[in-house]
């Protein structure tokens, strides 16, 4: 298989700017430092050229800046799309938040993107990261030129990819892969097997380190609304708690109730928190549950599938029949 | 100084068609249930945010039930079964985050179950009893 490059998807994107298909380009910027790449706008072959990056760190989802970007001109929008963000295009889509005649989604291959904490955890001075296909070479001020396997790299997400197949796209560039079976719950799983306290200890170690800097929320390509409730300063949820209260986890059990049967399971979550709380396994057990009580189901796998919560089935068990734990009845 | 009962605080969210005049049944029959279990009226067990949930545990409930008419007879055809399967994933995840399974129900009462009102309440709060003071779900700021 080609590997896709930048300079592959630079010419790509100018020739569709220059054939006037397209006004602008949504893409990543290289950044101050080797990981800091971030999604920006391109609106020439001058400014690709000069900033736009396709790298091991390019992880960020791009799909939720299509919904302000597209409402600002009457122009199509070009939009890089990997795997993973082709499930939160057509979520997107599902939920009416852009149309789909103004952009051009140009599907790129991936192979996983690169952890900047786990390199980190190996040398705290990298310069320069290098791929070299099934290694990365890893330059360094102080510990001399590193090689490193990839697969201890990839963030969790990327070592349980879901899917390397595109479920969305204009034109693919790479050839398309397959839906994986990727044993992505073997950590909620896990969890589920420890006792209670266990739980509970785990999650207070965890969620205490919450900073509420809203980054997940705000990185969500499922949190879309337009008035969120922790933006109400009357809510009295707002602001930063004590980091033994229970604050931390009504913010995340919200947060992540509110995109049940929506998340895509895409990890944005987790890649953004500067605390690295494993904030996806509560959308995953989410995901799990749902699979395993109201059947299989993939968010954003066609475009105007039903979620699991705004549907029902007469059928549907009680919480009290499967859920364990101690069950009274009367 | 006298050593006082515990006494837990038990929120019970009824829905206005069923489970609400269940326990107006329960009360027109002389039924006994412990004053313990405050009683919220919604308009059909839907209404209940997961939220609401969230936020009377952190204000102090050892224990919340939702009250709602049996799956099949709501008031607005459909709302109890929207209600099952979001508790029943709310309830799971409090499971998952290693809170007592037990603090939370879901229970189907009808207008004319004043004697099943009755019972569940007396049998939940025993049960919430026996658990002792939510100390995981509480958040001292917003307790009194």
């Amino acid at each position: 298989m080609q590997k896709v490059t930048k300079d592959i998807l630079i010419s790509k994107a100018a020739g569709l700017l220059d054939s006037q298909t397209v006004t602008r380009v949504l893409g990543w910027k290289r950044g101050e430092f080797y990981d800091d790449v971030t999604p920006a706008v391109f609106h020439s072959r001058e400014e690709l050229e000069n900033g736009f990056v396709f790298d091991d760190f390019c992880g960020a989802n791009l799909s939720k800046y299509l919904i302000k970007e597209t409402a600002k001109d009457d122009g199509k929008i070009l939009v890089f799309l990997k795997p993973c963000d082709t499930y939160s295009f057509n979520q997107l889509l599902t939920e009416r938040r852009f149309p789909r005649d103004k952009v051009y989604a140009l599907g790129v291959g991936c192979e996983g993107m690169l952890d900047s904490r786990k390199i980190r955890a190996v040398s705290e001075s990298v310069i320069s990261v290098r791929d070299l296909g099934n290694s990365v070479e890893v330059e360094t001020l102080y510990d001399g030129i590193l090689t490193l396997d990839r697969q201890t790299l990839l963030p969790d997400r990327c070592q349980r990819c879901k899917s390397k197949k595109h479920v969305a796209f204009d034109e693919l560039i790479a050839t398309d892969g397959k839906i994986l079976d990727s044993n992505r719950f073997d950590e909620v799983e896990k969890l589920e097997k420890m006792t209670a306290d266990e739980r509970y200890r785990f999650w207070q170690e965890q969620l205490s380190r919450c900073i509420r800097c809203n980054a997940c929320r705000d990185v969500c390509p499922a949190c879309t609304c337009e008035k969120c409730v922790f933006d109400n300063p009357d809510s009295g949820v707002a602001n930063k708690a004590c980091a033994n209260e229970f604050e931390e986890k009504m913010f995340h059990i919200v947060r992540a109730f509110h995109v049940v049967g929506r998340c895509t399971d895409c990890g944005e979550c987790s890649r953004v928190c500067p605390q690295n709380i494993p904030l996806h396994l509560l959308n995953r057990k989410f995901i799990k549950d749902i699979n395993t009580f109201y059947g299989t189901y993939q968010a954003g796998e066609t475009v105007g599938s039903r979620a699991p919560l705004v549907d029902y089935n007469p059928d549907d068990a009680e919480p009290s029949e499967v859920l364990t734990g101690g069950t009274h009845h009367v | 100084m006298p050593i006082t009962e515990y006494k837990p605080l038990i929120v019970a969210f009824c829905c206005n068609w069923c489970s609400y005049a269940g326990a107006d049944l329960a009360g027109n029959n002389r039924l006994q249930y412990p004053a313990d279990v405050k009683i919220i009226r919604v308009p059909c067990s839907c209404r209940v945010n997961p939220t609401f949930i969230l936020r009377a545990f952190q204000k102090g409930a050892d224990g919340v039930i939702i009250c709602g008419c049996h799956p099949g007879d709501c008031h607005y055809t459909s709302g109890n079964y929207y209600t099952r399967r979001r508790m029943t994933l709310l309830f799971s995840m409090l499971d998952f985050l290693g809170i007592e399974r037990e603090r939370t129900r879901l229970e189907w009462v009808s207008a004319a179950e004043g004697t099943k009102f009755a019972a569940t309440m007396n049998d939940f709060v025993k049960t919430v009893a026996s658990l002792g003071e939510n100390k995981r779900l509480e958040d001292l700021r917003c307790k009194k």
